[in-house]
């Protein structure tokens, strides 16, 4: 019986309609990057001489403030949020969910604008008793600036979805281990800190990439604000020399390049906040790459050799 | 309403005074008596339901009380009294309290981000302010106590689910509480992983803890307790030595359970 199974050979299946929808998307992919590269209206000249320019890079600088200010920003209010609508206190509950509720409903380009006519609605901003006299005041549009406003407009926008996003990852957490930080008698604070948040940070992690990412290109929308962000400074440019195509590609590259590097972030930090929830880890990109190369490189060196009896294998871990 | 025993009775370790607990309409503990004197361990049994866990529960105040109160050590549970009245004490106060009192659940609880040796370090350094290498030194004693002096290192999932609730009853031990309060620590387990927890629960009663036991185990109750009680409809039906309550006992209800679960 053995030895007849031993003889017969086997033949993998065939799949036709897969090697041929194979075939189609290679032809149009190759299509594609042919056109690409021969396609005089890309102008990859003009491409390589902006990608790097100085006002370029610059813009891209304000881009990455605009990005990390909101991000950190908009995270901490948003945190706060989510504690406030998850709290005992039904007026603290109210508030926060008022707050998420108004600020998902104002498109962000609208509240963006209001906060750049500030001074219409606030002329002068100031400290002293509520509904009494003013001890300090200062011009509210030389307070925030523009600057201060976008940043103001994208936190306040960001803080609304991101409350809801960390409200999500709290309440993922298993019941059971507030319960145990409770009866191990761990303050408040450091049971939040400690326990709640490093084990919600599983759940928050992925919405927040994708979160973050959409507000590294919502980012463009301040060009309503004339700031020179990568959008608003790639418009000025073709508005004067016409080469639109060139210098949308030229945004679009930079914009590539910042969600790769994000993408990759969140790899990292997704791996650093899984510990503990697997046997064992998965291997990174890296060592996978390395340990395949080892793989490589031991089975070159063995196909000179005699092959190795299974004994030894055995032995040599 | 008598007064809450005074730290002057000593013996009394744990003393549960007319308790009544109920979640909405559903009457769980219904006037609930039990005293439990220091260094004596202590069996509830009962049927699903019986309020067994919900008692334990309200004795470290995860559950608050409708009415009656408990005391460990003289001192009141989640209340302070003045007069006549019981005013409820701030989370920040029952958190103090609540590091007299260890707590082992059934499902273990561990802190599945933090390894074994961090697990055990947390509340003694966070709630008593040790000094994290004072508390290490002891997480590492107890450890080893447990038969886990190995695994310092290594996270919860990455150990069996007997060797998890030998961490988590390291991790009771850690504040050095006046008591420990076991709800069902086998009953999570597979068959063959039981014995190990037992062993390190009768290890515990011969060097004197005072403990308070929940669990469906009637072999662990006739060797280990001094005191046997019987839980049934949220009410104690009868409580005593072992041997009284296990082999000779004098209500119907309790032989109806026993001679089911034997």
């Amino acid at each position: 019986m053995t030895t007849e199974r031993r003889a017969l050979k086997i033949v993998p299946a065939r799949h036709y309609t897969r090697w041929a929808a194979a075939v189609a998307v290679t032809v149009l992919v190759a299509q594609f990057a042919h056109g690409l590269v021969t396609n005089p209206v890309w102008e990859w000249g003009v491409f390589s001489e902006y990608v790097l320019s100085e006002t370029i890079v610059d813009a891209v600088w304000v881009t990455l403030q605009l990005t990390s200010y909101a991000t950190v920003l908009g995270f901490v209010l948003g945190t706060v949020l989510a504690f406030m609508r998850l709290s005992r206190s039904p007026l603290l509950q109210t508030v926060a969910w008022t707050y998420i509720w108004i600020f998902r409903s104002i498109p962000m380009i609208v509240q963006l604008v209001f906060w750049f006519n500030l001074s219409a609605l606030y002329e002068r901003l100031g400290v002293g008793i509520p509904f009494g006299p003013v001890f300090w005041s200062v011009d509210s549009n030389s307070l925030i600036g523009t600057m201060g406003a976008a940043i103001i407009g994208l936190t306040l926008h960001q803080a609304a979805y991101a409350a809801e996003i960390v409200r999500g990852g709290v309440v993922a957490v298993d019941h059971g281990q507030l319960e145990a930080a409770a009866a191990l008698g761990i303050p408040r604070l450091r049971q939040i800190r400690r326990i709640v948040l490093p084990q919600a940070m599983r759940a928050i992690l992925p919405t927040a990439g994708n979160e973050i990412i959409g507000l590294l290109k919502g980012t463009s929308v301040v060009y309503v604000m004339a700031i020179g962000e990568l959008f608003y400074q790639v418009q000025v440019i073709y508005g004067r020399n016409g080469r639109v195509i060139p210098l949308l590609l030229v945004a679009t590259a930079w914009y590539v390049v910042l969600t790769s590097l994000l993408s990759i972030a969140q790899y990292y930090v997704e791996r650093y906040f899984a510990r503990g929830a697997n046997r064992t880890p998965p291997p990174t990109p890296i060592q996978r790459a390395r340990r395949f190369v080892r793989t490589l490189r031991t089975a070159a060196s063995r196909r000179d050799q005699p092959v190795i009896p299974p004994k030894r294998m055995g032995d040599s871990r | 309403m008598s007064d809450p025993a005074p730290a002057a009775d000593g013996e009394v370790m744990v003393d549960v005074h007319g308790v009544h607990k109920s979640f909405g309409a559903l009457e769980v503990l219904r006037g609930v008596d039990l005293r439990v004197r220091t260094g004596e361990v202590t069996v509830i049994l009962g049927p699903s339901g019986s309020g067994k866990s919900t008692l334990l529960r309200t004795i470290n105040h995860l559950e608050k009380v409708n009415r009656g109160w408990i005391s460990i050590d003289g001192e009141l549970i989640g209340y302070r009294r003045s007069g006549d009245k019981l005013h409820e004490l701030k989370e920040k106060d029952v958190l103090r309290q609540r590091t007299h009192i260890g707590f082992v659940f059934q499902n273990f609880n561990l802190f599945p981000h933090l390894t074994v040796l961090e697990n055990l370090v947390e509340a003694p350094v966070s709630a008593l302010r040790r000094r994290r290498k004072e508390a290490e030194e002891t997480a590492r004693r107890l450890l080893e106590r447990v038969g886990l002096a190995d695994k310092t290192d290594v996270y919860p999932r990455q150990l069996s689910g007997g060797q998890q609730q030998r961490v988590a009853i390291a991790r009771a031990l850690a504040l050095e509480p006046k008591v420990l309060l076991f709800d069902e620590p086998t009953s999570a387990l597979d068959p063959e992983l039981v014995g190990e927890v037992l062993d390190v629960i009768k290890d515990l009663a011969h060097t004197g803890t005072t403990m308070i036991v929940v669990t469906h185990e009637i072999g662990f109750a006739r060797e280990v307790a001094d005191t046997v009680v019987f839980m049934d409809g949220g009410l104690v039906v009868e409580q005593g030595p072992p041997a009284a309550v296990l082999d000779d006992p004098r209500h119907e209800r309790t032989r109806a359970f026993l001679s089911k679960a034997l």
